[in-house]
C-alpha cells in the first residue's frame, strides 16, 4: 500500500512534467518558425498575414499587472493591517469570512461586474475611448489581488512576536509608529511574498481582463486605451486558430507560462527566507 | 471607564501625533473599501439578477430564446464530480505518504513540495492550452467533459494536497502512539485512526475545491467546450455554468440571462464559503 | 538622600473581566530607589508592575478601580498614554530587543518623541550605552543586528533603549530570569548604579537578588500585599506569618 500512496505523490511530478512538456513541444517550434526575436519583441500581431509579434501582448500583460499592484498593494497591505491590528473581535470572524468570499467569487463574475459597473464608469468620467481600457483592468485586477495579498500579509504580521509590539508601546510609541516602524518591517518578507502571489494572479489572470479590457492587438498607448494581455490572446484566438497562428498562441502560452515559473521562483525564495528567519 | 470618555481621550492623544492619526485613517479607509467594494458587487449582482430568475432559465433544453442554463447546471455537476473523483483520492494518498511515510527532509519531498508549489501557481488559461493539447489533440478525445474535468483535476489537486497535509499533521501523535500501542499496524493507523480524525480538514479542502471547479472558465473553454447542451456521455462537449455566463455576457444579447447566472454562481459560492467556514470552525473545535 | 515618593498607589483593584487580580493594593513607591516586588507566580506582582505604565490596557477586559499617581498626577485620568510610557520605561522578562541594528535599536525611542538630528541621536547612543554598561562591546559593532547578540547583551541593549528615552521610573519585570549567573550580576550592579538617576521597580522570583540590590520590598500573596517595607527589615525579620514562610522556602 506504500507503494500506492509513493505513486499518488509523484502524481504532481508527472502533471508538472507533462504540462512542461507538452507546452514546450508545442510552443518552441514555432518561436522558431518565427524567429524567437522577432516573436517576443515584434510589434505587429496579424495573423492573417502571418505575422506574430506578441511584444504588445508581453507589455499589455506587464501594465496591466503594475496597474493592478498600484491598485491592489496599498489597499491591500492597509487592509491586512486593518485585520491584524485594528479589527475589533466581534466583528472580526464576519470579516475574515468576507476575505475569503473575495477569493472564492468566479472570475467571470467578476468579468461581468467590471464589464455593467466599471466599463461604463470609466467611459462616463473621462470620456474618451470606449471605457474597455488598461485603467479598468487595472481597478479589476487591483481588487481581485486583494485577498490573496490581504491573507498573505495578515498571516505574516500575525506571526510577528508581540513582544515587539509591546517593546515599542513601552518606549512611547503609538499604535501605528510600533505597528508600521517595527511590526510591518519585521514581516517584510512575508508580506512581498503575498505581493508576489498577487503579481502571479494578476498575470495570469484571463477571463475578467478579456471581458474589460478592450483586446486590441496593438502596443499599449495610455491607460484609457484598450490593451490585449497575453492570457487574452490565447483565450481569444484559441477557437478558431490552425497551423503556425495556433502553435504562435501555443508559445504565447509559454512565454506566460515562463513569467508564472518566475514569479514562482521568487515566492520560493522568499518562503524558504521566511522560514529561516 | 466609558467609551466615550476612551475615544475623547484617544483623539486628545492623537493631536500630538498627527503622524500616526493620518496611518490610523489610511488604514480605516482602506479597509472600508476592500469590504466596501465587495459589499457593492454582490448587492449589485443581487439586485439586478435576482428579479431575472425566470422559471425558463431552468428549462431542461436550451434555445436562443430561453437560453436556459439548465445543461450547463447538469454538465457543472458532471464535471465537478468526475474532477474530484480523480483528484480527492490523489490528493489525499499523496498528503498521506508525504505525511505519515515520507522520512523528514527527503530529496524527493522538497521535489513534490516544489511541483505542487509550481502546479497551484500556474493560471488557469496554462491548463487550458495543456489540456486542449493533451487530452483533446493528442489523446483525440476532441472537446468533451472528461478532457474538461482531468484538466481541472490536475488544477485542485494541489488545493486538496495542501489542505489535507494540514489536516493530517493537526492530528496529534499521540493518537498514533496510541493505536501502535494497541498493536495496530502502520496502515491500519492511518486509515482508523489519522484520516477519521482528519475529516472535517479534507472535507474544508474539498469544498474550496468545488468552489474552484464551478468559478472556472479558462480552463474549460478549450477543454470541455462551449456547448449548452445536456451531455449524453462523458465524452460529449458541454459548457459549465461559468463558460456559459462568459457565452452570454460576451454577445451582449443576453444581459438579463447573464445577471441571472451571476446570482446562481454567486449564491454557489457563497454556500461553499459558508460550509468550509463551518467546517473549518468544527475543526478548529475539535483539536 | 531623599525620600519623596514618586508613585503613589491607593485602594487598587484590577479585574480581569470577572477575576479580581489585584485587591485594594496601597503602596508608595519612593524616588530613587529600588523596590521589590517578591512572591509566588501568579500573585499579581506582574500585573501591578504592568498597571504602572498602563501596559495592562492591551489585555482585553482588564479594569481598573482606585487611584495611581505619578508625582500626584493620576495615570489613569487625562494623562497621554504615550507621554507616560515615555516617563515610564520598562524591561521586559525576556530581551526583547528590535528585529534592526543596535543603533536603530537605541535611537527607536528618541526619533519616535521627535529628535532625528544625526549628531543628537550619535550622543544619546553612546550615552544610552555607556549608561547600560554595554558601550564598550557594542561601539565598533553599532551597525549590526541586536539579534545577533547574547541574552546579556541583549537585556542590557534593552536596558539602553529604555534610558535613551530618559525616563523618570523603570519598571523591570524579572529582567534577570532568562540569563546567566553572570549577565544577572551584570545587571544587578547596573541596577544599583542606575537608581541614582531613576526610580527602580523590579518584578523578582529570586529572593536573593531581592534581598542583594533593592531598598523597599513588597511581598504579595494572591492579589494582595502581604507586607511592605525596608528590604532589611522584611529579610530579617518581618512581621507577617506568611513572608517569613515565604522567605526561608517554606512555600511558593
Amino acid at each position: 500500500m506504500q507503494a500506492v500512496f509513493f505513486i499518488a505523490a509523484c502524481a504532481s511530478i508527472f502533471a508538472v512534467a507533462l504540462i512542461c512538456l507538452f507546452l514546450f513541444v508545442n510552443g518552441i517550434p514555432a518561436m522558431k518558425e518565427i524567429g524567437f526575436f522577432s516573436f517576443l519583441l515584434g510589434e505587429r500581431w496579424k495573423p492573417g498575414n502571418n505575422i506574430f509579434g506578441i511584444f504588445p501582448m508581453i507589455m499589455g500583460s506587464i501594465y496591466v499587472t503594475a496597474g493592478a499592484i498600484v491598485i491592489g498593494v496599498p489597499i491591500g497591505i492597509l487592509t491586512s493591517i486593518f485585520m491584524a491590528e485594528y479589527c475589533p473581535k466581534k466583528i472580526y470572524p464576519f470579516l475574515k469570512s468576507a476575505t475569503e468570499l473575495l477569493a472564492g467569487i468566479p472570475s467571470v463574475v467578476y468579468g461581468f461586474f467590471g464589464l455593467v459597473v466599471l466599463v461604463p464608469l470609466i467611459r462616463g468620467m473621462f470620456r474618451e475611448g470606449n471605457g474597455s481600457s488598461m485603467l479598468t483592468a487595472s481597478i479589476l485586477l487591483g481588487i481581485m489581488i486583494l485577498p490573496t495579498i490581504i491573507g498573505v500579509s495578515e498571516s505574516a504580521l500575525r506571526s510577528v512576536p508581540r513582544t515587539y509590539y509591546e517593546g515599542a508601546l513601552a518606549l512611547g510609541a503609538t499604535h501605528e509608529r510600533s505597528i508600521f516602524a517595527i511590526v510591518l518591517p519585521a514581516a517584510k518578507s512575508g508580506v512581498i511574498a503575498g505581493v508576489v502571489l498577487g503579481i502571479g494572479r494578476a498575470i495570469g489572470e484571463t477571463m475578467a481582463v478579456v471581458m474589460i479590457a478592450g483586446n486590441q492587438p496593438r502596443m499599449p498607448r495610455g491607460i484609457l486605451r484598450g490593451v490585449r494581455t497575453m492570457t487574452a490572446n490565447i483565450v481569444l484566438e484559441m477557437g478558431y486558430a490552425a497551423d503556425l497562428h495556433r502553435e504562435a498562441l501555443i508559445a504565447t502560452g509559454v512565454v506566460l507560462f515562463v513569467f508564472i515559473l518566475l514569479i514562482n521562483f521568487c515566492v520560493a525564495l522568499l518562503n524558504r527566507r521566511n522560514r529561516h528567519a | 471607564m466609558h467609551n466615550d470618555h476612551n475615544l475623547r481621550q484617544k483623539l486628545r492623544e492623537y493631536k500630538r501625533t498627527p503622524g500616526s492619526f493620518i496611518l490610523m485613517m489610511l488604514v480605516m479607509l482602506c479597509a472600508a473599501v476592500t469590504f466596501a467594494v465587495l459589499f457593492f458587487l454582490i448587492a449589485y449582482i443581487l439586485i439586478n439578477g435576482v428579479p431575472n430568475l425566470k422559471p425558463e432559465l431552468f428549462a431542461w433544453t436550451y434555445t436562443s430564446e430561453n437560453a436556459s442554463m439548465m445543461p450547463s447546471i447538469i454538465n457543472t455537476l458532471v464535471i465537478t464530480f468526475l474532477s474530484l473523483l480523480i483528484a480527492v483520492p490523489l490528493g489525499i494518498f499523496s498528503a498521506i505518504y508525504l505525511v505519515e511515510y515520507a522520512k523528514r527532509g527527503n530529496k524527493f519531498v522538497e521535489i513534490i513540495r516544489l511541483t505542487t508549489e509550481t502546479l497551484s501557481g500556474i493560471p488557469s488559461i496554462v491548463y487550458g492550452l495543456f489540456g486542449a493539447l493533451f487530452f483533446v489533440t493528442t489523446l483525440k478525445w476532441g472537446y468533451s467533459l472528461l478532457a474538461g474535468a482531468l484538466t481541472l483535476s490536475i488544477m485542485i489537486l494541489p488545493l486538496i494536497m495542501r489542505t489535507t497535509e494540514e489536516a493530517l499533521k493537526s492530528v496529534p501523535d499521540s493518537f498514533r502512539e496510541g493505536s501502535f500501542g494497541l498493536g495496530a499496524g502502520k496502515l491500519r493507523t492511518v486509515f482508523r485512526i489519522v484520516l477519521p480524525s482528519a475529516v472535517p480538514g479534507i472535507l474544508a479542502g474539498v469544498i474550496l475545491s468545488v468552489g474552484r471547479i464551478v468559478g472556472e472558465t479558462a480552463a474549460l473553454i478549450y477543454t470541455a467546450g462551449a456547448v449548452a447542451e445536456v451531455p449524453s456521455s462523458v465524452m460529449s462537449s458541454g459548457s459549465t455554468l461559468a463558460v456559459h455566463m462568459y457565452n452570454l455576457s460576451r454577445e451582449g444579447l443576453y444581459m438579463d440571462q447573464a445577471y441571472a447566472v451571476s446570482v446562481v454562481l454567486l449564491l454557489l459560492v457563497l454556500v461553499i464559503n459558508w460550509i468550509s467556514g463551518t467546517l473549518a470552525k468544527k475543526l478548529a473545535k475539535g483539536m | 538622600m531623599n525620600n519623596t515618593e514618586k508613585i503613589s498607589i491607593s485602594s487598587l483593584d484590577l479585574y480581569y473581566t470577572d477575576f479580581k487580580a489585584l485587591k485594594n493594593i496601597n503602596l508608595k513607591i519612593p524616588e530613587n530607589k529600588i523596590t521589590a516586588f517578591i512572591g509566588p507566580s501568579g500573585c499579581g506582582k506582574s500585573t501591578l508592575l504592568k498597571s504602572l505604565n498602563r501596559m495592562n490596557d492591551l489585555v482585553e477586559g482588564c479594569r481598573i478601580e482606585g487611584s495611581i499617581l505619578l508625582d500626584g498626577e493620576d495615570i489613569y485620568g487625562r494623562m497621554d498614554v504615550n507621554l507616560l510610557r515615555k516617563r515610564v520605561g520598562m524591561v521586559f522578562q525576556k530581551p526583547n530587543p528590535f528585529p534592526m541594528s543596535i543603533y536603530d535599536n537605541i535611537a527607536f525611542g528618541p526619533r519616535t518623541h521627535g529628535i532625528h538630528s544625526k549628531a543628537k541621536l550619535d550622543d544619546i547612543v553612546e550615552r544610552s550605552l555607556r549608561d547600560a554598561a554595554i558601550w564598550d562591546e557594542t561601539k565598533d559593532r553599532l551597525k549590526q543586528n541586536a539579534l545577533g547578540m547574547s541574552g546579556g547583551q541583549q537585556q542590557r541593549l534593552c536596558i539602553a533603549r529604555a534610558l535613551a528615552v530618559q525616563p523618570e521610573v523603570l519598571l523591570m519585570d524579572e529582567p534577570t530570569s532568562a540569563l546567566d549567573p553572570i549577565s544577572t550580576s551584570k545587571i544587578e550592579d547596573l541596577a544599583v548604579e542606575l537608581k541614582k538617576d531613576y526610580t527602580i521597580v523590579m518584578v523578582t522570583h529570586n529572593m536573593q537578588q531581592a534581598a542583594r540590590i533593592s531598598d523597599k520590598t513588597a511581598f504579595f500573596l494572591l492579589g494582595e500585599i502581604v507586607e511592605y517595607g525596608e528590604t532589611e527589615q522584611i529579610f530579617s525579620m518581618p512581621k507577617d506569618k506568611r513572608t517569613e514562610d515565604y522567605i526561608t522556602g517554606r512555600f511558593g
